[in-house]
């Protein structure tokens, strides 16, 4: 692989963007292509170009036989994270069991109170308001975010930037009564009920969880179900 | 912590740079149980040090011997290791699978 490729990749790594390294083995050729160049020619709708997307689509790397080539396409997307809004007890529960799934989150609370880092040991956790701390965190559709405080005031901010971001994952904790009331707010910020339905409420998988750590294992689990089983 | 996949590749990277010579090991293919999945990455440099895994620690030690000779030659090659494979057995590949390795120079 020439450096320049490596250099170029790690880029697009540290951006969050999503690429494929495309190696010829048999030639010893190897070749970047960025998710951006996928949706213009002439990768679109090349068999090159369905294969790139294919692998971006699943994570999932291998070989692929394209115009007689025995080619291997190495899928880079980038880690999955979690940001939650409400540093509450089932946030508690939930950021040292989605590290150890590989989840990487990120709490937002205003309240001073609940967002502490004694609260939070070895974690992220930010004492501000969503509108401030969310365009620092960037949300993109690598990025699940749930939403736990109850208060409007702090979640709904943190649902209007993750459906904007379009992220792969998006939750939101309340009884149904009060998730219709949200939806009711949502659709006067103008977003369509087909994207208003992808919001997860109630919550996680039911699994009767009751406590605040039963809870956490139903939303990881349900994060990760969204994860793995897309378009499945 | 474990070491990540970009951990790794900003490694390879950096190394580079440094002027050390520099080899890319990656998973291409498995057959049967593998410990790690197509795409895993080893990077190795010329003195033998090395950052990720290409399996469980079974044949890291013929990848690396491999890489200097493609880190000296400049030329990539793929590596197949397996229990059909006497020296892959030698080295020890003992979960019964067989994975490809292609070792490339970066440069």
């Amino acid at each position: 692989m020439k450096l320049a490729d490596l250099a170029a990749l790690n880029a697009e790594k540290a951006a969050r963007r999503a690429a494929v390294l495309v190696t010829d083995t048999a030639a010893g050729e190897t070749r970047l292509i960025r998710a951006a160049e996928l949706a213009a020619a002439p990768l679109t709708g090349s068999a090159l170009g369905m294969a790139a997307a294919e692998a971006i689509r699943t994570g999932r790397s291998g070989m692929a036989e394209i115009d007689g080539r025995a080619l291997f396409l190495t899928a880079h997307v980038p880690p999955v994270r979690v940001v939650v809004t409400g540093a509450v007890h089932i946030s508690q529960a939930l950021q040292p069991m989605a590290r150890q799934v590989g989840l990487d989150v990120t709490i937002i609370d205003p309240r001073t109170a609940f967002a502490t880092p004694e609260r939070f040991p070895g974690g992220t956790v930010l004492a501000e308001w969503p509108e401030a701390a969310l365009p620092k965190v960037g949300l993109d559709v690598y990025t699940a975010f749930v939403a736990l405080t109850h208060d409007p005031k702090i979640d709904d901010p943190g649902l209007i930037a993750a459906l904007s971001a379009r992220c792969f994952y998006i939750g939101a904790l309340g009884s149904r009564k009060t998730h219709a009331a949200r939806v009711a707010r949502l659709k006067d910020k103008g977003f369509s009920d087909e994207a208003i339905g992808a919001i997860h409420a109630p919550v996680g998988i039911d699994i009767g969880a009751i406590s605040p750590a039963e809870i956490a294992v139903s939303i990881v689990a349900e994060i990760i179900a969204a994860l793995r089983m897309r378009g499945a | 912590m474990s070491t990540t996949d970009d951990d790794i590749l900003a490694a390879a990277e950096t190394w580079a740079r440094e002027g050390r010579g520099v080899a890319l090991a990656t998973v291409v293919q498995t057959w049967g149980s593998a410990p790690r999945p197509v795409g895993s990455h080893l990077v190795i440099d010329a003195e033998g040090n090395f950052l990720g895994s290409v399996s469980g620690g079974c044949v890291e030690g013929a990848v690396v011997t491999e890489a200097l000779e493609v880190i000296a030659s400049g030329a990539a090659r793929t590596l197949t290791f397996g229990v059909a494979d006497e020296t892959a057995w030698r080295v020890g590949l003992t979960c019964g699978g067989r994975i490809a390795v292609y070792v490339e120079p970066v440069s």
